[in-house]
Formats: structure tokens, sequence, C-alpha cells
């Protein structure tokens, strides 16, 4: 039995090294962030439902049946955003819709990892239907930022984030589509990381935006991301646009950047960046070159662009996406159902909450007739040239760097009343998505007390390349703070 | 540029109610979203081609073999009404 | 002839064969309970996603090719979006700019008229799953209370194939269905069986002044699976539609739905507005690019097409057009049977006549199918022999047609069992032709008056002496001699 165990700091790494030492049991570990939830769950919000008794049970079960040999991930205590469908657990993807939906299945990136043992303490929260960047959204009220209590964790995954800044969970699976793993990992001072696209299966991600979504870890650390990481990838016949990795995710060990060509886009660092967050990365940036990489400038000319063509292929492919939520096999019905046409609008009217009908009426007026080929049409060309400035740019760097979020977290409700201000917190994660690539966020620095996050974006592919530059970045900043649960006056 | 009977077609094509206030709401701040993402029209792209899929993958099929489904049981249990093992739906006409 | 004539354009909706559905491991069945082959991916739960059936594809390029047409290197399938309870993910995965394949053409005939109608393209989609209305009468929508929704059918691989309206007229549609039908079943790709809804079809019609190439108005005639009700429907619609423009006004662009009992069509009840089906690309699927070997493969493996039969026929056989289209024309089951029987040794053309008069006959009266029953290929050839070697009169055969319907034996057994053989030996037969000559002399004048025709006569008396069985051949000749001696 080990005491002084820090939930806040217990990495994956040390974490297995515990358990397979001897030092710790799986029934202890879960224990700790048991008692943990037990103490800032009503201050954080970051789970709509915990399966503690489960996850009490399950490490016991672990630790009688596995003894010394244990799996990969056995025992790690995992949460899991609540948009990838566990069978048995109800799911709610923080909607009403969805308020008593008990999945038929396990989403295939999910079942890995229950395959490796990990014990899942619960659904954490986020933006409904992963619409948004705030965690506001959720139909179950928001996550708060452990940091900073009167502000947000950041979205769509902002739950997930804020249980592993709170030493709430080990670490975490949330969901990426415009930013919403790597944005939340900056605010929540993590690291988070968003696969190239295709390289997690997407079968039981309950669906946003089909050609942008995917899976991707959210830990401690990078090494930690690396591991998690390397148990959800794989190509899945249930899903068409998953592929296989055409190598292995190496666990990373560089402490150096040397012969590494960091560029960083100028369109990025005009994007409105806070001062707060400048100053952080630019000195992350020389550290980089103290690390013996090379940083120069790139251009990504068609940045502006993204925002815009983002906010229309998203909302298009999510108004499809949403349409089944419909009342008929499952989900919430509404009690206005005299008739079908009552029970399609009310079920819908009332089950949705307003960001995602929002953008369900944003993208289905950008499909209708007459307007396709000046929205949408034209939204997928703008795809092909923000895909291309990339391709560009890896000729002459191989990673590029930028801030992951233009400000530190963010007020609770400040930015409510105004989609677009919300919006704009996405301008440097964007363009990832819509290109397909890899990408991950580090925690850089602090600005008035709050996390800063430092993005690495690669080609296609190089995951391992990211991870290392990534871990001998993170080595090197030796940022060691943890959120303390503060509650700044308004 | 979008107007509020715009707004309706748009949620009737949708099947979302709107309430009243919903739509005036809803109808303004679509506008100022449609504005902003209108911006992409000052581009001219006639010559650049679309893309639908970021991956360069083609070809994924799947062999005509059954494969276990759900039992009816946990086909039905989720459903708001059910009717003689069938998913039971309010009146279509009016 | 009218001042206006008709264009009908039809679409023909083919439930396939396969397996398994479109995009799904589940099961395609018939007549099972319901809710009892799904998944998530057919029920579209949250966060399941579609793979798409090779053999679907395989087989829609079977029938992409069978009508001609060229199989796209690309394709790409398409969301096409409405809400409906029976389409789950109120979406339907379907193919729209970018379809398997175009511009093909199906050649058909009506009597003896050869058409052709262009095939716009052939494409892959899911079918939906079945709604039943209940709680008002006999299941319609008008009255009923509530909708039951079973997903057993839904997502089976469907394919639709799209002909330009280049139909002439309401018959022509009805061959153009019927023998597009037959192609398709002969193709293996699914067994078309009208009663469950395999096939269906939606007709566009609408009326222009005879002669004329711009197209009017049309109207759209939706889901229907019988072949009368198509005609009678469009033999409703065309002179409705003749009326108005007549009358100076003008068609509405509407769907229509036929009402059997009133005998006219009538506009479907509205359910919803006009659709706006706001297509965009499958992003949850990859493209379709096929390799052209593997297309040749699938063209290699087709069966032989009636068009191409028809022609082998009338060459190999010497058989005239129509001869060689009712043959080898259609699914070609009975061309297979004409060409066992002839494959046997016996001389085409007589084993056509045979095959279409007495063989086809006693095919309708017991609907059996061709080679089936107690007349196999073998014993037909047989009988043809016997006929072809004067063994037994043509009467005669038919007698012996007969009887091996009845008692399944071999021709030649039965002729011996009820003696039924052609009596060719001359000096038994002129002794019957004596016989009647002695009989009849005031017919005997009359011939030799110069009435040849009643040589005829004596032919008929000797037949009916001998029961049939004298060789009418032989009968004819000693007539003549006897009458000229």
């Amino acid at each position: 039995m080990i005491s002084g165990l820090d939930p806040q700091r217990l990495t994956a790494r040390e974490a297995k090294r515990l358990l397979v030492d001897g030092e710790t049991t799986a029934a202890e570990l879960v224990s700790v962030y048991l008692d943990q939830i037990e103490r800032v769950e009503d201050r954080v919000h970051a789970y709509v439902q915990l399966t503690a008794e489960n996850a009490t049970r399950y490490a016991t079960e672990i630790d009688r049946e596995m003894g010394a040999t244990r799996g990969a991930l056995a025992g790690l205590p995992t949460a899991i955003k609540d948009n990838m469908v566990t069978e048995g657990v109800v799911t709610t993807c923080a909607s009403r819709i969805l308020e008593n939906y008990n999945p038929v299945y396990t989403a295939s990136a999910v079942k890995q990892i229950f395959g490796d043992h990990v014990v899942m303490l619960g659904k954490a929260n986020m933006d409904e239907f992963a619409m948004g960047s705030s965690c506001e959204n959720s139909a179950f009220g928001p996550t708060r930022n452990p940091w900073d209590l009167a502000t947000v964790p950041g979205g769509s995954s902002g739950g997930s984030a804020a249980a592993v800044a709170a030493g709430e969970a080990l670490w975490a699976l949330g969901s990426d589509t415009g930013g919403s793993i790597r944005q939340p990992a900056a605010l929540c001072g993590v690291v988070g990381m968003k696969p190239t696209y295709g390289a997690v299966s997407r079968y039981g991600l309950v669906a946003f935006a089909s050609s942008l979504d995917q899976i991707g870890p959210i830990t401690r650390s990078v090494w930690d991301c690396a591991l998690l990481l390397k148990h959800i990838i794989g190509h899945d016949p249930r899903d068409s646009t998953s592929v296989e990795l055409p190598f292995e995710i190496e666990l990373p060990t560089a402490e150096r950047l040397d012969g590494l060509r960091v560029g960083i886009p100028a369109e990025y660092l005009a994007a409105g960046i806070e001062s707060g967050v400048r100053e952080s990365f630019d000195a992350t940036a020389k550290l980089v070159e103290e690390l013996g990489g090379r940083v120069v400038e790139v251009s990504l000319p068609h940045t502006d662009h993204a925002l815009p063509a983002y906010y229309i292929i998203a909302p298009a492919e999510c108004s499809a996406n949403l349409a089944r939520f419909d009342g008929v096999r499952y989900g919430y019905r509404s009690e206005h159902a005299s008739d079908l046409l009552e029970m399609y609008e009310h079920t819908r009217g009332e089950g949705f909450g307003a960001e995602v009908k929002r953008r369900i009426m944003i993208g289905t007026y950008a499909l209708s007739s007459g307007y396709y080929d000046a929205y949408y049409g034209q939204a997928q060309k703008v795809r092909t040239l923000v895909k291309r400035d990339f391709d560009e740019a890896f000729a002459q760097v191989d990673v590029v760097a930028s801030p992951t979020s233009p400000s530190v977290a963010f007020g609770l409700g400040s930015r409510t009343a105004d989609p677009l201000a919300m919006y704009r917190s996405d301008v440097c994660t964007i363009p990832v998505n819509l290109a397909g690539l890899p990408a991950l966020s580090i925690p850089c620095g602090l600005s008035e007390g709050l996390p800063v996050g430092f993005q690495l974006i690669g080609p296609a592919f190089s995951e391992n390349r990211l991870l290392s530059a990534a871990h001998a970045l993170e080595q090197a900043l030796g940022f060691v703070e943890v959120a303390s649960f503060h509650e700044r006056a308004a | 540029m979008i107007s509020e009977d715009d707004v309706r077609h748009v949620a009737r094509l949708s099947r979302l109610h709107l309430e009243p206030d919903e739509a005036r709401r809803m109808t303004a701040e679509l506008a100022k979203i449609l504005e902003h993402v209108a911006k992409i029209a000052e581009l001219d792209l006639a010559e650049v081609p679309p893309t639908a899929h970021v991956l360069d993958v083609v070809n994924v099929l799947r062999d005509d073999r059954p494969q276990p489904g759900l039992e009816r049981d946990e086909a039905l249990k989720n459903a708001p009404a059910v009717s003689d093992d069938a998913f039971r739906v309010p009146r279509m006409g009016s | 002839m009218s001042a206006w004539e008709p264009v009908i354009g039809l679409e023909m909706h083919v439930e396939l064969d396969t397996q398994t559905k479109m995009f799904c491991g589940c099961a395609v069945t018939k007549g099972e309970p319901p809710n009892t082959h799904v998944c998530p991916v057919c029920l579209a739960h949250p966060g399941a996603l579609p793979v798409v059936n090779q053999r679907a594809v395989e087989y829609a390029t079977r029938i992409a090719l069978a009508l001609g047409c060229t199989v796209q290197p690309r394709s790409v399938f398409h969301r096409k979006n409405y809400f409906y309870p029976d389409l789950p993910k109120a979406y339907q995965i379907s193919q729209f700019d970018e379809p398997l394949a175009i511009d093909g053409h199906f050649e058909y005939w009506v009597g003896d008229e050869r058409l052709c109608c262009r095939i716009n393209r052939v494409h892959m989609e899911e079918d939906a799953a079945k709604l039943v209305h209940a709680g008002g009468e006999a299941g319609r929508i008008a009255g009923s209370d509530h909708s039951l929704v079973d997903f057993n059918r839904g997502g089976t691989p469907l394919i639709e194939i799209v002909g330009e309206p280049d139909i002439p007229s309401p018959a022509a549609a009805g061959e153009f269905l019927k023998q597009l039908r037959q192609l398709v079943i002969e193709l293996g790709v699914s067994a078309c069986i009208m009663e469950e809804g395999q096939i269906r079809w939606d007709a566009n019609v609408s009326v222009r002044p005879a002669g004329g190439d711009e197209l009017g108005t049309r109207t759209e005639l939706k889901n229907m699976n019988s072949f009368r009700f198509l005609q009678q429907a469009l033999e409703a619609e065309i002179p409705r539609q003749i009326e108005i423009l007549e009358a100076g006004g003008a068609v509405d662009q509407e769907t229509l739905h036929f009402d059997p009992d009133s005998g006219a069509t009538m506009p479907l009840r509205s359910k919803e507005e006009a659709h706006d089906y706001r297509y965009f690309p499958e992003p949850d699927l990859v493209p379709i690019v096929v390799d052209p070997r593997w297309v040749e493969e699938v063209r290699a493996g087709l069966p032989e097409l009636p068009a191409a039969r028809i022609e082998r026929f009338a060459e190999q056989y010497g058989l005239s057009r129509q001869d060689a289209f009712v043959l080898g024309g259609g699914s070609g089951t009975l061309a297979r049977f004409y060409e066992d029987v002839v494959a046997a040794g016996v001389d085409a053309k007589l084993t056509a006549n045979w095959t279409m008069g007495e063989y086809l006959a006693h095919l309708n009266e017991t609907g059996l199918e061709p080679g089936k029953g107690h007349v196999t290929a073998g014993r037909l050839a047989a009988l043809v022999k016997l006929v072809q070697d004067g063994t037994v009169s043509a009467t005669g055969a038919k007698q012996v047609f007969a009887l091996m319907v009845d008692e399944r034996g071999e021709p030649a057994a039965i002729v011996e069992a009820h003696g039924l053989a052609q009596v060719s030996d001359a000096a038994e037969l002129e002794a019957a032709v004596r016989k009647v000559l002695a009989d009849n002399p005031a017919q005997v004048e009359q011939f030799k008056a110069g009435k040849e025709q009643v040589a005829g006569f004596f032919v008929g008396q000797v037949m009916k002496a001998t029961q049939g069985r004298a060789n009418p051949k032989l009968v004819n000749e000693l007539v003549r001699k006897l009458l000229a001696g």
C-alpha cells in the first residue's frame, strides 16, 4: 500500500511501474481517483455519469485475476467522453435527446482499451454532440476549469480534459473535429492529441462531422499520450474510413530536437493571439532552438478562409448525422406527438440545445437547393487549398508550431452570447482537421495563472515524430504546475 | 441575408420546431454566421477540385457473408413506443 | 391518329438477391418476424457506420453491362436526405452525379416491332424499411391511427435503372418492363418476385404534339409493382393530360397515385413539401474505382443475353425473326429447352414448330417451367424424330403428345401401346383408298370433271377410315395415282 499518490501528478507510466512492481494495486489506484472525484467533482463537474461501483469491482477483479502479469493498460483509471457508445452504460452526448439512451454495442476504439483492461471511471461531460469550445453547451451543466472554476475548460472534450487536470482520471479519451481535444487540453494544462484522420476507428463515435472527427488521448504527459494512442489505433473493418498506420507507435525518449525544422505560420500569429499566450509561445519557440531545432517562418495563406469553410462543412455533415435523432427508434420522444410531423419537430426542438440547432440549420441551409455550390461546394474547394498549404509547408519544414488557442481559459458565460466569438477559439486548430493531419498540444507555461498550450502539427502519419518532438520539449519545459481549484472573483 | 421565412423553411426541412422568439433569435444569429462564412465566396476557385475525402483510399468492400446482429429485444429496448414487435410512430396524416 | 403522342420514361428498382444488406452484415430475408434481422448500422444507432457489400457491386455491374452501359471508372455514394419513419438515418445512401454506370440501351419487342430505349444510368442504393399503417381501413394512410416499422428489409441492396423518356405507349411500357425484368432474372441477380416488391417502378409521363421533340410537363406515377396497373394508370393519365392541354390549360408537375377501383389518377396526398434532398457526397464511404480487368471478368461471366441469342437462333437454326424471338428471347429457359431438343439430332424448324405450338400451349396450361414435367427435352426430341421419319403423322403425334403429358412414357412406347403408328404400308393404304373411291362415286365424277380440290375430300375420308393413322402424304399420292389411272 502506498501513500501519497497524487492523482493530479501521477502519470500512466508511473502508475504502471507501481502496479508491476507491486507497490500498489488496481483497486487502490481506482480508490485514489474516486476519492479525488468525491473531493472536487461537485465543483468541477467533469462527468455526466460515474461508474464508480463497476470500476471498483473491476479493479478488484483485475488484481485477483491478473496478478503480476499486468497487461499493457490493466488497472489504469480512464474517463471516456460521453460521445463514444459504451454498451450497457447510458451514453448521452451531453444531450437531452439521448438522456436515457442505452447503447447496444461499444465503440471500437473503446472496446480495444477495454480489452486491455483499463478501468472506466465514468463518461466525461462535453459540449452537446461535440459542438462547442467551452463545454457550456452540455444539457447537464457546464464543466469548470480546475485552474479557475469561474472559467471554462474548453470544448468540446472539456470534461475529459478537466478530469485529467483535476486528478479525477489518470487519462481520458476525447474526440476532435475542429480542435475539441487540443483546445481543452491547452486550457486545462494537459496533453491532448488528434491523430491522422483514419488512424482511429470512428465506429461507435457518435458522428458530428464525419470527414473531420477523430478520437484521441488526453493525458498528463506525452509518453502517456503515446501509450494510449498506441492502443486505440488500428484499421477497423466496420469503419470504411479507417486505415492501418504503416508503422508502430513508439514510446518517446528524445530529449533534443537536433535537426528538426519547425515552421511557424505567420497567419496563425496574426489571428488575435492574447499577449500572455504569445509570450509563452515565443519563449517555447526559443527553447526549440536551444534544443537544436531550427525555427523558420512559413505561410499557410488560406488560414483566414479555413474557419468559414469549417463552419459550412461541419454543420452540413452534422445536419445529416443528427437527422437520425427523430424519436422513432431510441432516445427522447416529445409528448407533443399527435402526428408524425409534430413528433419529429417537437422531439428535436425540445431534445436539442441552441448551438446544436444553430448548426443543424446552417448545415441544412448550406446544402439546400440553390445554395450548395456557393456554400458546401465552395467550402470543399477551400479545404483542398488548406491541405495544399500544409503540403507545401511540409516540403520546407518537419513540423508546424503554433499556439493551440488564441487565449487562455475564458470566463464562463463570456462568449455564449456571441456564437462567432466562440467559434474563433478554434482558429488555430480547425485547419488541421480540414487537412486530416495529426497534431498535439502540450502545456508550455502560464499566463495570468492559467495554462497556455503549444501546438505541433505534422504531415499525415507523422505521429512518432510529433510525439518525439513534443516529448523532448516537454522534458525541457519542465511544466510542473497543477490546477488548484481557485475561483477568481468575477 | 436570411429572412425569418427562410429560417422557418429551413427549420421545417430539418424537422425542428422553433418557438416564435427562438425563430427570431435564430434569424439574427444565423444571419451573422452566414455573413461570416460567406467570406469564402470572395475566392475564385473555379479551377480547384473539391475535397470530399482527405484519405487517399478507395474500394473498401465487405464480403457478402452474414454477421450476427441484434436480438429483437436488444433492437427494441430503447424504443419510445413498440407494438407487435415493431417500432410504433404516430399517424402520418393530419 | 391522335394529334398528341405520349412520352413515357420508366425507372425500375430491383432488390438484389445477395446474402447480406448493402451496408451491413445482416441477412437479407423474407417473411421473417419483425425486427429480427437488424443491427446498429441498419437501425441507424448513434456511431454506426456503413460498409459496402462487394457482391452488390458485382451484381450492379452485371446489370450495367447487360444493358450496354459504360461502367464509370470512379463512382461515389451520396446522401439523399429526407425524413420518413422507414428511413432510419433520415438519409438514404444512394448515388447522385457519379453513378456506377451510364449510357446504355435496352432493345425490346412490342409484337413484331423492335424498339430501343436508352438507359440513362444504373446505380446502387439501399432499400427502406417496411412501414405499415395501422388502426385505419385496409392499411391506408388515410384514417390510420399509427404506423409500425419493421427494419428487416431496411438496407437491402437496391439497384435503380433509369430509362430515358423513349417509351412511346402504355403497351410499350408494359413490354419494356416485362422484358427488362426477364433480363434481370436471367442475370441471376434477383428473382424479381413482384408480389414481394422485389421489383418496383415509377413512370414519368407527359404528352406532346405528335411528331414533336420537346418534352411536355410530366407527372410521376410512383411505386407500382403490377404491369396491369401500370398500363391502366398510363391509359388513364394520358387522356387526362391531353384533355387539359386541349382546353388550353397546363399540366401540373406532380406525383400521382392510381386508384384501380375508380380507374383514375389523382395527386398523392401531400405528406410533406416537395423534397429538397440536399445531396452531398457520403463522407463515411470511399469511392469505388473499378479495375477494367475485373469489369471484363464480369462481362465474360454474363449469360448469353436475349438480343444476342435471338440473332444467333435466326442464323443458326434458320428461323424467322419472329420465331427466333419467341424461342430465344425472354429468360432463356425456353431457349435452352429448345436447343436441348435440337441437340438430340432433330430438325430445327420442325422442332421450332412443335416447341412454339404444342409445347408452349402445354406450358401455358400447366404453368410449368420449360424442361419441367413429363415432357422432357429428350422425349420431345424422340417425338419429333418419329414425325420426321414418318412413324407417326402430324395428327397422330399430337395424340402422342397429349398421352405423354398424362402417362409420362416414352413416345415410342406410347405409339406402340396405343397403336398410333402411322400406316405407311402401300398395300394397306391402297386398299383403303380404293374403298373410299368406290364408296364415293359422285365425288369421283366431280374430280374427273375437273374439280381437283376434291382430292382433299378423299384424303380426309381415308384419314377418317384409318382413325387418322394413315400417312397423309402417301394417301395423297395414292389418291391422285388411282384417280389418274
